[in-house]
């Protein structure tokens, strides 16, 4: 089924503030948090013990414009951008693909790929949709399921004719584990596939995480048809907040370089 | 979990009216119905099992899902002196589906999540509360449930009232004191898996289905025990056989359908094991062969390009032997889906005259806009005729129980596909028809809606975000949204039908022994048909727009009522919701191009209604 309609209950979220208004003997100035739409078990981007880089960037911004930071918790299924940002539960998402149109995007922080993902003893050197070495791979790709909608791997695997290579793992992961995604990149470590087609900010921080080295390449394909594989991602404000947007915008001008340092902390491979 | 006894929540419930009820003897016929003729039916039909009569006891009524009652002190002379008796609040504005139940003299109602349990004492006036049972369930269930937070009813048995919680967890509570006689965590919302079906019960076995396929589950019915709640077995619709529990006993009637592990051979190596294929519709059962039907979900994953194959057994209709769950046979009723056309609807068991002879009949009128009729004993397909505009295929070969397809309006990645006929809301979903013996009609909610499939956005980022749907809804040919269908079972052909323009019915039906057939409108119109013309003899506005199923009852004063929910949601329904922009034409995975102007008529409710004389 379908599905295809949205939850609407909000009983997962609540908003907590790990901020807080300066402590001192001088009376506070009050300022409003800086409310951050987030999903509490989505590493390495964010977690409610703040371990993600969404995490440390939130902080970055808060801490730049001199504001309380807040989270709104959330897990990012269909509907998130409906009932977090949108509802007025929160103001900014730290992570979205720019010109998303459910809201409206700052400059572009960062842009990464999806890349194949390794193991390093195996000398496998993928890069590409049309290297003859996937003919006889295993390959790991990240789907969803009947949602409409997919990671571009599984079209570029499909019009190729791999589908009897592709071993599929749920975009969302096993959501009881606090790494719900790490499960792919797992499974090429302990070779239950060759190779798997990653989001770069999953497949570099995953692939740290192995006892074996890993490798992590990024697609070369070029966009196959409407596909593509590499994308900027921008912050989130609610339409019509143009004050937040000028104001994250300036911070992403001026902390170019943190927020770029940040990412590469994590794995993260930037193009 | 919190039981609240004889608690009186004066704030939740609304008088707007009630009946003077003395406490009466036991009224007649308040004991189930068992009779396998019907008064003023032709003398060739037979009833598979009891229908409903004084009480309302399972999600249809009876175990062969026809909705219909032996009732008829309301009657096409008198019903439209109907008025409101007692409505009440559940308290929780979502997407109010299903039906209430009617056991004894107290009327029991789900709510979306959190899934309470509601027990009104119907001795008394007004809706008086007996307690509530408030199971608590895991809030994490409504950040994965698709289509908004909805139940779809429970099933009395063994003293208890059953039902599932949207957090894949089936609870039985006592049916007289509200407490907890069970609690079983059947699927894994860590996984995507919720539950929004009704289970039903058979004999000792509580059999229930999963829900979720838009994450990737795999679908299944299971079976408990009624009175522990102990799972006994599972039945997969994707895998090797013997997960699918087809053994010895298996007899497809078709060819297509026959073959070793064909839930593992029908697709690319290993992707059955996150093929969708779920079960969140309805059961029927039919006790005289012992078998239990249900019909399954579209195959995951969305992308059909990457699943070549006939994908079995998604959109299959099973026959399941119900002591053990062994499959007897299955008919898939479209290969390969790529339009979202699942197979969830009910089937509708009736042994009637037909082609010439007696034939026990299951009867499913389908998502994909064609009305199926099976030999239930062999799953021989019998006839498939459309009821609502229909193009992505011509018509079925019965002596294949193949589709013959227009290639033109299948789907695939980067190809934009127009005007395909029904849309993924299907020529009906999950709201279930009704059907008369009296009057040979089965009356079907319909929608007549069309889609164009823009397969252009596979860019999922993973972790980030979901990005937007590809599909676009809208009325389909003629301009009308909805229809109330009565389809002539036995000459394969629509009796007539009642237009509903503004927005798809999206309301089940329930059919009675006064002839009279009842059924709501998403802006909230509750209406009473005469069953034979379709002719309106009365409406009554309601709060909120109506997704529920109406049911009927005797009163402990031995008078007819009349029950239903009021309470927009659902897939559809959802974009009433306030949150939900009805600029967009995609949202909603397609249905605003269909609903934009709901808001504009009806708002979230959640009120139960009680009509009578």
């Amino acid at each position: 089924m379908s599905s295809v309609c949205r939850t609407v209950g909000l009983a997962a979220a609540v908003v907590v503030a790990v901020g807080g208004v300066t402590a001192g003997s001088e009376a506070p100035t009050y300022k409003a948090a800086l409310r951050v739409c987030a999903d509490p078990n989505n590493l390495p981007f964010s977690n409610m013990r703040g371990d993600g880089f969404e995490n440390r960037i939130a902080s970055l911004l808060a801490r730049d414009l001199g504001r309380p930071l807040a989270y709104f918790w959330l897990p990012q299924r269909r509907g998130f951008i409906r009932n977090s940002l949108n509802a007025g539960r929160c103001d900014v998402v730290i992570g979205v693909p720019a010109g998303y149109e459910l809201l409206q995007t700052t400059r572009s922080y960062y842009r990464s790929s999806y890349a194949f993902v390794s193991r390093r003893d195996r000398h496998l050197r993928v890069d590409s949709f049309d290297a003859p070495a996937l003919r006889s791979l295993r390959i790991g790709i990240q789907i969803s399921g009947d949602d409409y909608n997919n990671p571009p791997a599984a079209q570029a695997l499909a019009v190729r004719h791999l589908n009897d290579n592709v071993r599929g793992f749920l975009v969302y992961g096993d959501y009881s584990k606090p790494d719900p995604q790490r499960d792919i990149v797992d499974a090429v470590a302990d070779g239950r596939v060759d190779v798997a087609v990653v989001w770069g900010p999953l497949a570099g921080y995953y692939a740290r995480r192995q006892t074996t080295p890993m490798e992590v390449r990024p697609i070369v394909t070029m966009a196959d048809g409407p596909a593509a594989f590499a994308f900027d991602i921008a912050m989130g404000v609610r339409r019509g907040d143009g004050a937040l947007q000028a104001a994250l915008d300036r911070v992403i001008a001026q902390h170019g370089d943190d927020l770029r340092r940040i990412l590469r902390s994590y794995g993260v491979p930037l193009q | 979990m919190t039981t609240h006894t004889s608690r009186v929540v004066g704030s939740l419930l609304a008088i707007v009216a009630l009946a003077a009820c003395s406490r009466p003897s036991q009224a007649p016929g308040r004991s189930p119905q068992s009779v396998a003729t019907v008064p003023g039916a032709p003398p060739s039909f037979r009833l598979v099992a009891g229908v409903a009569g004084a009480e309302w006891r399972m999600p249809a009524g009876d175990y062969g899902n026809l909705r219909y009652s032996t009732l008829d002190a309301i009657k096409t002379t008198n019903v439209m002196n109907l008025r409101a008796i007692t409505t009440f609040s559940t308290g929780i504005p979502h997407g109010h589906e299903g039906q209430p139940l009617v056991f004894g003299n107290t009327m029991y109602v789900v709510t979306p999540f959190p899934n309470n349990l509601i027990a009104v004492d119907l001795t008394k006036p007004g809706g008086s509360v007996k307690w509530i049972y408030e199971p608590h369930p895991d809030s994490r269930a409504v950040g994965i449930a698709c289509c908004d937070v909805v139940n779809r009813g429970a099933s009395y048995a063994d003293g208890k009232i059953v039902y599932s919680l949207l957090d894949a967890t089936v609870v039985a509570v006592d049916a007289e004191t509200g407490k907890e006689a069970w609690r079983t965590r059947v699927g894994d919302i860590n996984k995507g898996e919720t539950f929004t079906a009704a289970p039903i019960v058979v004999k000792d076995h509580v059999i229930v289905g999963n829900s979720g396929a838009e994450l990737g589950v795999r679908g299944y019915v299971a079976c408990l025990d009624v009175h522990t709640g102990k799972e006994l077995w599972r039945a997969f619709n994707t895998g090797p056989d013997s997960d699918v529990k087809i053994g010895p006993g298996f007899k497809a009637f078709y060819a297509k359908d026959r073959g070793k592990d064909l839930g593992v051979t029908s697709w690319p190596a290993e992707q059955w094991k996150l093929g969708g294929s779920t079960v969140w519709g309805w059961i029927s059962y039919d006790p005289e062969t012992n078998l239990f039907f249900y019909g399954t979900g579209n195959p995951g994953v969305w992308n059909p390009d990457l699943r070549p194959g006939d994908n079995k057994w998604s959109s299959t209709i099973f026959a399941r032997d119900a002591d053990t769950g062994e499959a007897r046979w299955a008919w898939q009723a479209t290969a390969h889906d790529s339009w979202d056309y699942d197979e969830i609807m009910e089937n509708i068991l009736v042994d009637m005259e037909y082609g010439g002879r007696p034939r026990k009949l299951l009867v499913h009128p389908g998502r994909t806009g064609f009305v199926y009729v099976l030999d239930r004993e062999t799953g021989e397909l019998l006839s498939a005729e459309t009821y609502q505009p229909t193009n992505w295929a011509t018509r079925y070969d019965l002596t294949s129980g193949k589709a013959l397809e227009d290639p033109a309006k299948q789907t695939h990645f980067g190809t934009v596909t127009q005007g395909i006929c029904p849309s993924s809301t299907g020529a009906k979903d999950v709201i279930p028809s009704a059907f008369s013996p009296r009057t040979g009609l089965l009356y079907i909610p319909a929608h007549n809606t069309c889609m164009d499939y823009e397969g252009i956005e596979a860019n999922y980022i993973a972790g980030t975000p979901y990005l937007g749907a590809d599909v676009k809804m809208y009325p389909g040919p003629g301009g009308y949204q909805g229809e109330l269908v009565a389809w002539d079972v036995a000459h394969n052909r629509k009796a007539w039908g009642v237009k509903e323009e503004k927005f798809p019915l999206y309301s089940g039906v329930l059919a009675t022994a006064g002839d009279v057939v009842f059924y709501g409108t998403m802006d909230g119109w509750f209406k009473a048909a005469d069953a034979r013309t379709g002719a309106e003899l009365w409406k009554f506005h309601v709060a909120s727009g109506i997704v529920a199923n109406p049911i009927t009852y005797l009163g402990p004063d031995g008078k007819q009522y009349v029950a239903v929910y009021s309470g927009i949601g659902g897939w559809m329904g959802a974009v009433a919701f306030p949150d939900v922009s009805a600029d967009d034409p995609y949202a909603g995975l397609g249905v605003v191009g269909a609903m934009k102007d709901i808001k504009k008529y009806t708002a979230p409710g959640s009120t139960v209604y009680v009509f009578g004389l």
